[in-house]
Formats: structure tokens, sequence, C-alpha cells
């Protein structure tokens, strides 16, 4: 493949090193240095991808990262493909891969190219407009825009690449390395700032560094050599960390930013492996220099958006950086100064410069001299009216304009020949990040650009992105706002002597006249997102007046380049067009990143087993080796149920359950919440944060207690126990834990600070075992022979501690599933031994150990509630008919008042029942809806079913439900519908076990 | 993100606070005397203004304190930090 589009005067590419890479499935060659873009225009491709709507072939435009068009999908690997990546940012390696997106079958010949002929019937506002009617017609429009519509492939499998986050810390971040951003870092580095300096290239210098004509000097030496000379000087600073590759994706509020550093996307795939991909930077600066630059505008003509059409600066890149001629017959498009840059420099390499179309009328600038003097043909008052070429450009019509520019001075049209345009229509200050972080603009009117207005942070913009875009301004500026901004009082840019060529007329057309209705042409303000003029001012037209109204309905600026070069001239179209003044439209919100990011990069390390970290119980080794299957609860695995056998977990949990009522059980319990509180006022605390009294509960006794929110509704429950006067160990739901904790801190620090109450969690402190069946206390007795278990004793909710061989414990007779149960506490460490005790010394019993599932299904036959299950943050202890926990003595506890409002008094409140259906073996799924009628229209929905289990030992289904009014319907018949069936239910107690608590009290 | 100078730790990133709400609202020391209407002003009528702020925040994964804040809410600018039970500065 030859290499002929190349000038030989690059010191930025390594021409030695031949890189060759495959670009859809064709194999070419560029050079080390080079990027995608560069690589490719230099083997002539231009046509490198679709437009997103009508499929338009398009072209590489700029040289950098906002770039709308050359986006390409890379590698074609399932697990490290990336969608979405600008050619112009990719730095090419050997075995590089990269593919269009956006075409079917392929780039040359696009199926969705249709779409272009079409394009009248797909106006702005298209989606909004055909979706609206008919509503069953979306299911087929949705197929087919899923398939056409769409940029790139995501992966398939996991990523295997390896992503890193940092946190950073700095007196200065410099964000941009151009002049102004060399400039600021070398001054603060010298001061001692510890400074950070940070370039989405890999080469710091910005436009600068290129910079060969000697139209531009400073201190007598051609820009780009100053600049050099400058950035070795930098390198050897001390106080200076410099990260190319970096790119700030955001800047948020308390100077806090995040920028993505690129660490081995550049390198080959041998030299990638083991090494991290990218990093996050998270940065907190004391103080910001924004330096980054400004962006070059396009100009707005019919048919702007051919292969060849490209940004002047970019053409001048290609040249003058990467050695790359873009085009035979170049033509540069203008309305300033900076054409004549490029065209000047294209032509001293040698390469054809065949007219600038300017549409001012005259510049009288040393650089507009030198390109007539270098005989650069330059139709002044001219504008291009269109273009060309399907695939590439070839011919250009130019018209001449009328005195006020909307219209032309004669019906001649004159078609050139050429096949690169340079568009050069000024500059915008890439003013993202500073908006992003709540700066707000101003609108210069010489110049038509937003620039930065007021600080909210210690920051600073300097060079073009603030306006300055000539180089003694530029140097000047940067050198005294840093010195003020970092209160020094000399920079080594003092007083420089700097030659520059002065602009010395402008002109801006924000939408050029064509000599066709606008109907009838296609000027692309938008180009990743196909919108065009056309559909701006047809969105006027429909009413739409707000910025933010015309951008969502022409979907300008909504693209994955959030429109960084056609957004100015949608706000200029729309002023033009409404009569408002540009600075009044306003601008729309630059949102982070400022380029995408991979998710790799986002998630960092907290992938797998990292992405949230699991707790787990002493236990949890003898689980494994027993075959459980886990549930997460919160962030605890627990034990869900011991299958055998291959059981089902129906079966497993059917037989756990007939186990421990028949014999025993045992649970791990060791995730519930426990809190230690102490204190001489703990009484009156747990008086004042549960609903019934605790002042008289004896040492040694337990008594549950419900949790309720200031507005009335359950919040928690769980077993409290008195060990001692002044000392009580609280336990609170497993996912509750946490919350409950901190809201009884939130009481005793803001509201009752003068309660002697202290709290400890101490819920990982302890492990628990809890063995229940009528066979429980002969386990225990053979595990703690001295302890009296008689119901003297040790009844029914009462406390002991005891010691199992020299391990101290505290035990707890209390039951969660009706039956006669004993709960043992034991220092965390010795839980396993516990566990193993309590198994071995019930072997004789058929001890059978249980996870959450049969606990659940055991105490939804008892009628008990489990707290975010049965409840949902809208029930009170009335509506789950628990009135008998709620103190009526008590003057207050949180949660009382509410309990008294008209609203919580209703009658036809969801209430807590219990559900049995006619047909014993048909359980209903949880959720289900409950109606009293089947054939009403609309259906009224009285409640939904909370639990629901087939009872093993009751030998029925059995639910428990939230129905309107339930409490008075014991005994009514209802219906849960289902898709294909309704299913009869009675409601019934919620209680379906042993209601006299025999069991329990055996 | 905010820097939180917590009274008790010093400067903090915002990722270890917790906000709760609006500050400088009691407890009514005798619900039971508060009509319907008290009541509900008490639970659920919060402020949501533009400019300074009264919010309470707290220090969870650090020292669990709690503690006020005044906050711009227009630009986040948190103007002052003060104790739990100190009164609230006079404007
Ligand atoms: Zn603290």
């Amino acid at each position: 493949m030859p290499l002929n589009l190349r000038v030989k005067s690059s010191n930025f590419i390594d021409e030695t090193t031949k890189v060759s890479f495959k670009f859809n499935g064709k194999t070419y060659h560029g050079f080390k240095g080079d990027t995608l873009a560069s690589a490719l225009l230099a083997n002539n491709v231009h046509l490198v991808g679709r437009s997103f709507k009508y499929h338009r072939p398009r072209g590489i435009m700029t040289s950098g990262s906002e770039e709308p068009n050359a986006i390409v999908q890379v590698g074609n690997d399932k697990t490290i493909t990336e969608p979405n990546v600008r050619a112009t940012e990719i730095e090419i390696y050997e075995g590089l891969e990269a593919t269009s997106q956006n075409c079917w079958p392929s780039v040359n010949f696009d199926i969705g190219g249709i779409n272009n002929f079409l394009s009248p019937l797909l106006p702005a506002g298209f989606y909004y407009k055909t979706f609206m009617w008919p509503a069953s017609f979306w299911e087929k429009y949705e197929y087919v825009i899923r398939h056409s519509a769409g940029l790139g492939k995501s992966p398939t499998k996991p990523d295997t690449d390896i992503y890193d986050h940092k946190y950073v810390h700095c007196d200065v971040l410099v964000i941009g390395a151009g002049i102004s951003g060399i400039i600021a870092a070398k001054t603060a580095a010298q001061n001692g700032f510890k400074t950070l300096l940070l370039d989405e290239k890999n080469e710091l210098g910005g436009t600068t560094i290129y910079q060969n004509s000697d139209n531009f000097k400073i201190d007598n030496k051609i820009s780009s050599g100053w600049l050099s000379d400058q950035i070795n000087e930098l390198k050897k600073l001390d106080n200076l960390e410099i990260k190319t590759r970096t790119s700030v994706a955001s800047f948020h509020g308390y100077n806090y930013l995040l920028a993505r550093e690129n660490l081995t996307d550049h390198l080959s795939k041998d030299e990638k492996k083991n090494k991290i991909r990218q990093r996050l930077l998270k940065i907190r600066a004391k103080k910001v220099i924004v330096a980054t630059g400004s962006l070059e505008r396009p100009l707005v003509f019919d048919n702007n958006d051919r292969p060849g059409i490209m940004l002047s600066s970019a053409i001048k890149k290609y040249a003058d950086y990467y050695g790359v001629i873009c085009g035979k017959k170049n033509i540069f498009f203008t309305n300033n100064d900076s054409a004549y840059e490029s065209a000047i420099s294209l032509f001293k390499k040698g390469i054809n410069v065949q007219a600038i179309i300017d549409i001012r009328e005259k510049s009288n600038s040393s650089i507009v001299k030198e390109a007539e003097n270098l005989g650069i043909k330059i139709y002044w008052s001219h504008s291009v009216v269109d273009t060309h070429g399907y695939k590439k450009l070839k011919q250009i019509s130019i018209m001449q304009l009328s005195k006020d520019g909307q219209s032309f001075g004669g019906l001649n049209k004159t078609i050139l020949e050429c096949d690169c345009l340079g568009m050069a229509g000024g500059w915008t200050p890439a003013v993202h990040l500073f908006t992003q972080s709540g700066g707000k603009l101003k609108f210069r009117e010489e110049d038509q650009v937003f620039i930065p207005n007021k600080y909210p942070s210690k920051q600073i913009s300097i060079g073009s992105c603030n306006g300055d875009f000539e180089l003694d301004n530029i140097i000047k500026n940067s050198s005294n706002d840093v010195k003020k901004f970092l209160n020094i009082d000399k920079t080594d840019f003092d007083n420089l002597s700097v030659i520059t060529s002065k602009e010395a007329s402008k002109k801006n057309i924000w939408l050029l006249p064509s000599d066709k209705a606008i109907g009838k042409t296609k000027p692309f303000v938008d180009y990743q997102n196909d919108a065009t003029a056309k559909d701006i001012k047809l969105a006027l037209r429909e009413g739409f007046r707000s910025i933010e109204h015309v951008k969502r309905y022409t979907t300008t600026g909504m693209g994955t380049d959030q429109g960084k070069l056609g957004n100015m001239h949608a706000l200029g179209i729309i002023a033009d067009t409404t009569g408002v003044k540009m600075g009044e439209v306003g601008t729309t919100t630059f949102r982070p990143p400022y380029t995408p990011l991979t998710f790799g990069t986002i998630v960092g390390r907290n992938v797998g087993e990292y992405f949230d970290a699991f707790r787990r119980t002493p236990m949890n080794d003898w689980h494994i080796n027993n075959k459980a299957e886990f549930e997460n609860v919160g962030q605890w695995k627990r034990a869900w149920y011991y299958p055998q056998n291959n059981e089902t977990m129906h079966e497993a949990v059917q037989r756990e359950s007939l186990a421990t009522r028949e014999s025993a059980g045992i649970l791990d319990a060791s995730t519930l919440g426990k809190i230690d509180i102490q204190g001489s006022d703990a009484s009156e605390f747990l008086n004042r944060i549960y609903t019934n009294a605790w002042s008289k509960l004896g040492i040694g006794k337990c008594r549950y207690g419900l949790m309720l929110n200031e507005d009335g509704m359950v919040y928690d429950d769980g077993v409290t126990t008195r060990l001692s006067e002044n000392h009580y160990i609280m336990t609170t739901t497993t996912g509750g834990a946490a919350n409950v904790m901190a809201k009884l801190e939130d009481y005793l620090q803001t509201e009752w600070p003068e309660l002697d109450v202290y709290l400890t969690s101490v819920t990982d402190h302890f492990a628990t075992a809890t063995i229940g069946g009528p066979n429980s206390k002969k386990i225990l007795n053979k595990l703690i022979p001295d302890l009296d278990l008689s119901n003297e004793n040790f009844p029914h909710m009462s406390f002991k501690e005891a010691q199992i061989g020299k391990i101290k414990c505290r035990i707890m007779r209390i039951s969660f599933t009706g039956e006669l149960s004993y709960e043992i506490n034991i220092q965390a460490n010795f839980g396993k031994s516990l566990w193993e005790k309590c198994i071995e010394a019930g072997k004789e019993f058929n001890i059978t150990p249980y996870g959450t599932e049969t606990m659940h299904l055991l105490r939804a036959e008892k009628g008990f509630i489990i707290v975010g299950q049965d409840t949902d943050g809208t029930m009170t202890p009335i509506d789950l008919q628990m009135d008998w926990i709620v103190s009526k003595k008590k003057y207050d506890f949180i949660g009382k008042r509410s309990l008294y409002r008209s609203d919580t008094m209703k009658e036809d409140r969801k209430q807590l029942v219990g559900l049995i259906t006619d047909n014993p073996k048909e359980v209903l799924e949880e959720g289900a809806q409950i109606v009293s009628e089947l054939n009403q229209s609309p259906v009224q929905m009285l409640g939904h079913v909370t639990s629901s289990y087939y009872s093993p030992n009751l030998n029925k289904s059995i639910a428990l439900a939230v129905v309107r009014g339930g409490k008075n319907m014991i005994g009514k018949k209802l219906f849960v519908p289902m898709k294909n069936k309704s299913i009869n239910i009675t409601v019934v107690d919620p209680v379906f076990l042993d209601k006299e608590n025999k069991r329990l009290n055996a | 993100m905010f820097i939180i100078n917590c009274p008790y730790c010093g400067d903090r990133d915002q990722s270890e606070f917790k906000a709760g709400g609006e500050a400088h609202i009691e407890r009514p020391k005798q619900p039971t005397e508060l009509s319907d209407d008290e009541w509900a002003e008490y639970l659920f009528m919060r402020k949501n203004i533009k400019g300074d702020q009264f919010e309470r925040w707290n220090h969870t994964h650090g020292c669990r304190k709690w503690f006020n804040m005044v906050r711009d809410t227009s630009n986040d600018e948190i103007k002052l930090i003060y104790k739990m039970g100190e009164k609230p500065p006079t404007k």
C-alpha cells in the first residue's frame, strides 16, 4: 500500500517505524505517532462512517476529541471491543482493528442510506410525532428503530481489562497543555505550588507546538521552537506532575474533578498485557487553571457534510503535525483569518491550495497579505452554496454574497474542482468544564463567543477558552491572570516580545444563504445526530422557543459529542430566526463527561466480588460444607436452605419445616442486628422508642418490641433483653440493623441529649445459633447439663447466662417459629464450634439445619410478621392487628401521636389478614392482587399477598396479605385474579398454628 | 462533591457524610396536645428554599456525630457549620 499522501517535514511522526492496522477488514500502514484518522487520510480514506439518521456518507472532520463523524468500533473481540471511539484520538498500534459504525452491510453500500432519500419524511421531532399515535404501532417502530439506530456494538462478555481509581491532591491543577497551560504550569511549579498538568493528547504544546510560520514569533523565535524550549524546562521542575493522554471528564463543585488517564490504549496487544488500561483520577485541587483552548467552528451551508469537508485547523494539523496531505485540490472557506494560516502552511509545503472563499469583503491583516503575495486565489464576499460528490467531495459551487450577507449579489454560480474543503467559521472557547463547575458565561458581541464570567470556586480560565485568540494577548493575559490568581509578583513571561498577525475584520453568518428554498437544503448543524438548520427552523415554526426544548426536539447537541461543533450555530440560528439577541437565548447545559468514559473506568476495581462487600457469619464454612444455598440479605450471605440428594428448594423447605416441628431444627441467626444499650436512662430510652412499656421489665427477661417512625408506621422489630438494671441488649432485623442504630443515635444526640444512654453495635461480636422444636430442651440439656431448663427457672421470654465448656454464652428462650426455642449467643470466634456442638448433641434427635426460607415458612404458620415483607412503610401496628403491643398508658413514644391522625385511624386502611385457598394445594403468588369482584371495570384492588407458602405442618396453602378493611372480613370470600385463571380465597385470622402457644410454652 | 468541615474531625469528603434534612425542627414536648394540623406541620412540612438553608448532617463514616450546616442551595457554598444544640445564627 503506497504512503504517497505525506510531506516529509513532520517532527512528530516516526517515519522509520511502520505500523500496520486494519480498517473495515482491509490492511493499511501508518507510522508510529499517527492517529487512526491521520493514517487513514494518508491512505486517502476519507469515507469512514454513515450518519445517524440519513445514513449519509461521512468523513473525518477534525483532528481532536470534538470529532462528530469519525467514530469507530475498536477491536472485534467479544470481550474487548469498544464502540464510539473517535478515530481522531486513537493512536495506531500494530494489530489495531477498527470498523465503521452505523452502516449495514458496509460503509460503501449502506441500506439505511435510503433514509437520505426519504428525508422529507424524517423531520425534526420525527420520533415524537411517529410514536404519538397509534400506540399499537409502537412495537413495530421500536423493532425497526432498534435495528437501524444506535451507534456501535457493546461487548457481549465481561471486560478482561484492568481499570483503576486514584485520589489525587494538588495545589494547582492545570487543564490543557497548550501555550497558556504551559505558562500556568511552569509559573505555578516554579513558585512552589504542587502542580498537576493534564492534557488529553499524547504531546504537550497544543496547536502552538506545530506552528512553524514566522508570522508568529516569541522572544525572536518561531513560536513552536520557543514553546518546545519552555516544555523542556518545564519537565525538569520538581513540583510538577505531567499526565498526557488524560482527559478531564467532569468538573464539580469544591474543585473536585474526574479525569480519565489512558495508559495502554496506544500500545500493541502484547505490550498491553497485564497492565492497567485506564485510570480514573479523582482530583481535589486547591486551585484550578482551565486552559482547554477553543474549538474551530464549521460553517453551515447546503451539503456541508460530505467526506472531504473538514475543519481548516484540522487540515493544517494533519499537514504540520502528521505530515499528511488531506486533499490534492484544497479550498478553504472562511469568515476570519485562521484559514489563511492553514492555506499558507499548506502552500509552503508544496501542497496544492486552489483558493480561499471568504465571506468578508476584505481584510488587510498581514497574514492575508502574505496569502495574496503567494498568489493564492481569494474570492472575497463569496459563499459556498452547494457541494457535489457522494462518497467523496468533487466540486463546490460558490456565489457572490449580497452586501448584508443574507442573499446573493447576482445569479452567477461558479463551480470549482475540489476534493478537500477546509471550513473556518471562527472559534468557540471550550467552556464546557467551566460551566460544569457552575460557572456563568457572558456573551461577547463583537466575535460572538460565550466566555467565562463568574467563577464559582477558586479557578480561572486562561488562553483561548477565556476568549483570547491572538498570541500576544494569550501570553500577556495568561501570565497576568496566573500571577494574580497565585499571588506572585513576576513570571518568566512578563515583557516577552511577541510577533503575531492581528485580525483586521470579522463577519459572522450562522446560516449561510442558499439559492434554494430551505426545505430543499441540508445545512447540517449537528453532524452526529443529523440535525439541520431546516430542523431548527421547523421546531421554531412549531412553537418551540427555549433552547433546551429545541435541542431535545431536533436532537441537536444530543450525540456522544454533545454538539461541540454545532451548538453555537443552533443558538445563532434561533436568535436570528426569532429576533432575540444571541446572549439572551442562553446556552444549553454542558454535562459531564466532556468525552465519553468507558464503564470500566467508572467502575474501576469494583467488579465481581468487589462490587459490594459481603458479610459472612462465623458458621459460613459449615453451611458451605453442608451444601447450603445462600441468599443475600442486605450485605449478608445467609443460608437459604440445605438441599439433600438433589432436592428442589420446595422439597428441602418442606423437609426442614416438618423436622423442626416434629423434633428439632437449628438456624444460624448471627446476622440479626444487636445493639448494646447501657446507662441510667436506658429503660426510659426504650420507653420512648418502642410502642410498649419497658420500665417494669424484670432483669433477665426478654420482650418483643415494635419500633415506629414518627409517622406511626412500623420501622423495625425485635426482642430486647434486660441483662441488668441499666443494661439491655436489643436485637433488630438483619437488614434494618444499621438504620436502627443510626436512628437511635439521632434521637439521643439531637432530641434527648440529656439522657444517660450509650449505644454500641455488637452485631459482629456475637454468633447466634437458634435451636427450636419439641426436643430442643433435651439438646440444650446435653450441651449444658448444669443449667436448670425447667419452665419455672427458665420460662419463655427469659434469659440466662451460661457456659459451654469454658466459654460464656447468653441464652434467650424466645421463639420466632412458635416452637420451644433457645437462642444461644456466643463470642463470634466460637460460633462455628458452638454450631458443631449443637449439631453433635442434636444428632440423636435428627436436628435439622434450616435456612431463612424455612424460618419464613414457620413464622408465617404462626402469623408472625417480617418487617419489610409484610409491611412496607405504610403499616401501623393497628393495621397489623398488633394493638396489644401499643401502650395506652405511656404518655409518649416515637410515632404515638401519628396513630391518632384522622388518616391512620381510618377503618378501611389495608390491614394484615391470613388467607387460605379453596383448593388447599394452590399456593398464591406473593405480590398477587386481591379483589372482591371479578367483573368490575375498573377492577378495585383491595390489597395484595405479602407472604405465601405451602405449609407441610397444616397440609395446606397459607398466606398473609394486606387487605383494605381486612380486619372485619374474616370468613369473607375473595379472589386473586391471575393471568389465565382466578383463585378463590377466604380471609382468615393470620395465626394458622397453635393459637394457644402450647408449643412454645412446652 | 463538597468538602465538609466536621466540627469534631475537620475537613472530610462529602462521601463520609449523610444529609439529615432541615435543622432546628424540634420534636414537640407534648405531641398529644397538638391538633392534627399542628402535628402534620411538625411531621411533614419542610422548607426547600433557594439560598441559605439550615440543615442537619451526620458524619456517618466518621465520628457519627450530628451537626448543623448553613448551605446556600443555589451554589452549594457551605456558609457555616455548628454543633448540635448550638443556636442558629440570626440574620
Ligand atoms: Zn466527624
